[in-house]
């Protein structure tokens, strides 16, 4: 219990104090994560649309495979980006391990399939509720899709947010790709990884407690959103 | 409504049904109809209960994209984007050329529902959800207008707000073809009534024709209020 308290106070001290190194480590793990998220929503969204409103075959089972892939485990992920991005790999050229790039990258194929998979639930649900109203319409399908992606924006943003939650929350992958170097690539899980690891355990504490406050607010923030939405009848 | 809007509405054709069938899932719900609906005036479509008459739809294998774009549907439940009164309406105008806020706002003051125009639309009531489906459909300016049942869960005041919508849009020039089980309702508001039952046409003419001297038994039992299975 004594390192919970010391934690704390080790834990507001930091952030008090605006500690650079800390500051540069929560600048970079919001900068990848959330790259990642845009990235996996320029992706998963269109993917979630097509496979919700599309016929075609094979579509039950990638429904079947996106929701699977949704449990991609980060390691496996990390360790399959390593091998494309290694010196020996076919993307080896690239020159990108051991980059924020390459961070990104894995974060990006390990949150995809979650967006797709739970925009593909959300835009189907829609769907159905507007398909013969719209089809009443003879709407172009590009039109189609828009309305269903903005009317469905609240909902989506939720999607959003558990790819950035389990982006940001995720060791395994940047620790493999990145290599947790000191003001590269080193993040919140992979600097709390290794204070553990040196027996630091109330600094890797205090980071892990700021890291639990940054989700924490971004989810209290998109929620607030999504409420204020509900009341408008929005949602 | 303004005089110069009934004059730019198109010109009507008549509407020839050939062969209509509906199907789900195997289960043929109406069957080989052949139906002309010459214009103008109200059409009531009816029947008993699962006759077919509330499962009719305008099958695009019948009706190609062409006529479709030139008809507008009204549900019996209606279906509103998740926004505002007026950017519902405003999002079928797009399909359109010309403005669209002031077409809009003119179309939500026909239906009486201007003063709520900024109000999200899933907000409104059950009479006033269906009046802006009138409007939203109104707004395209349809040379046919399909009403599937479009009263059968609301007030009787909101009810009369309807079938008054129907009668100026039938006075515009367009075509109403109206579902209703609502004998009451169909007297009201028919020029011509189809009558169909077991997803079979049964009959088909003149208001006072069909509610004064039905031909099938089955449209003589309907009326007089007795159970037709």
């Amino acid at each position: 219990m004594q390192d919970f308290a010391e934690s704390f106070s080790l834990a507001f001290g930091l952030v008090l104090a605006a500690d650079a190194d800390l500051l540069e480590i929560i600048g970079l793990s919001l900068r990848v994560s959330l790259s990642a998220v845009l990235i996996s929503c320029a992706l998963g969204l269109p993917l979630g649309a097509a496979v919700a409103m599309g016929h075609f075959p094979g579509r039950h089972a990638l429904i079947v495979l996106l929701n699977a892939l949704m449990g991609l485990p980060p390691v496996v992920v990390g360790l399959l980006v390593y091998l494309m991005l290694s010196n020996a790999g076919p993307f080896g050229w690239l020159q990108l391990l051991y980059t924020p790039t390459a961070m990104i990258i894995a974060q990006s194929i390990l949150i995809t399939p979650i967006v797709a998979a739970l925009s593909r639930e959300v835009l189907e649900q829609l769907h159905d509720e507007y398909d013969e109203q719209f089809r009443s319409l003879c709407l172009p399908p590009h039109i189609a899709v828009a309305a269903l992606l903005w009317d469905a924006r609240y909902s989506l943003l939720t999607v959003a947010l558990a790819g950035f939650g389990r982006a940001i929350a995720e060791v395994g992958a940047v620790i493999i790709v990145g290599g947790n170097i000191a003001h590269l690539t080193r993040v919140m899980t992979t600097a709390i990884a290794l204070e553990t690891s040196k027996g630091d355990l109330a600094l890797a504490l205090a980071l892990g407690i700021v890291l639990i406050t940054m989700a924490l607010s971004v989810n209290a923030a998109v929620m607030g959103l999504r409420a204020s939405a509900a009341r408008q009848a929005y949602a | 409504m303004s005089a110069n809007l009934a004059e730019t509405m198109p010109r009507l054709l008549p509407l020839a049904v050939e062969g209509l069938g509906y199907e789900v899932r195997g289960a043929r719900l109406i069957d080989a109809i052949d139906l002309r609906l010459e214009d103008p005036g109200v059409t009531v479509v009816m029947g008993p209960n699962g006759a077919g008459a509330g499962r009719l739809r305008w099958n695009g294998a019948v009706v190609d994209q062409a006529v479709r774009s030139r008809q507008a549907l009204v549900f019996q439940r209606p279906v509103l984007l998740r926004r505002s009164v007026r950017a519902n309406v405003e999002f079928v105008l797009r399909l359109r050329p010309g403005e669209r806020h002031q077409t809009a706002m003119h179309w939500l003051e026909h239906v009486g529902l201007a003063d709520v125009a900024e109000r999200p639309a899933r907000r409104l009531s059950g009479g006033e959800q269906q009046r802006l489906a009138m409007a939203r459909s109104l707004a395209l300016e349809p040379e046919v207008l399909l009403m599937d049942e479009p009263t059968a869960s609301l007030d009787p005041a909101s009810v009369a707000t309807i079938e008054s919508l129907v009668d100026e849009a039938r006075q515009l020039g367009t075509k109403v073809v109206f579902v209703t089980h609502d004998i009451g309702q169909a007297r009201r508001l028919a020029d011509d009534v189809v009558f169909l039952h077991r997803g079979r046409l049964m009959e088909h003419t003149a208001a006072a024709t069909f509610f004064n001297e039905p031909a099938s038994s089955a449209a003589r039992d309907y009326l007089a209020g007795r159970l037709v299975l």
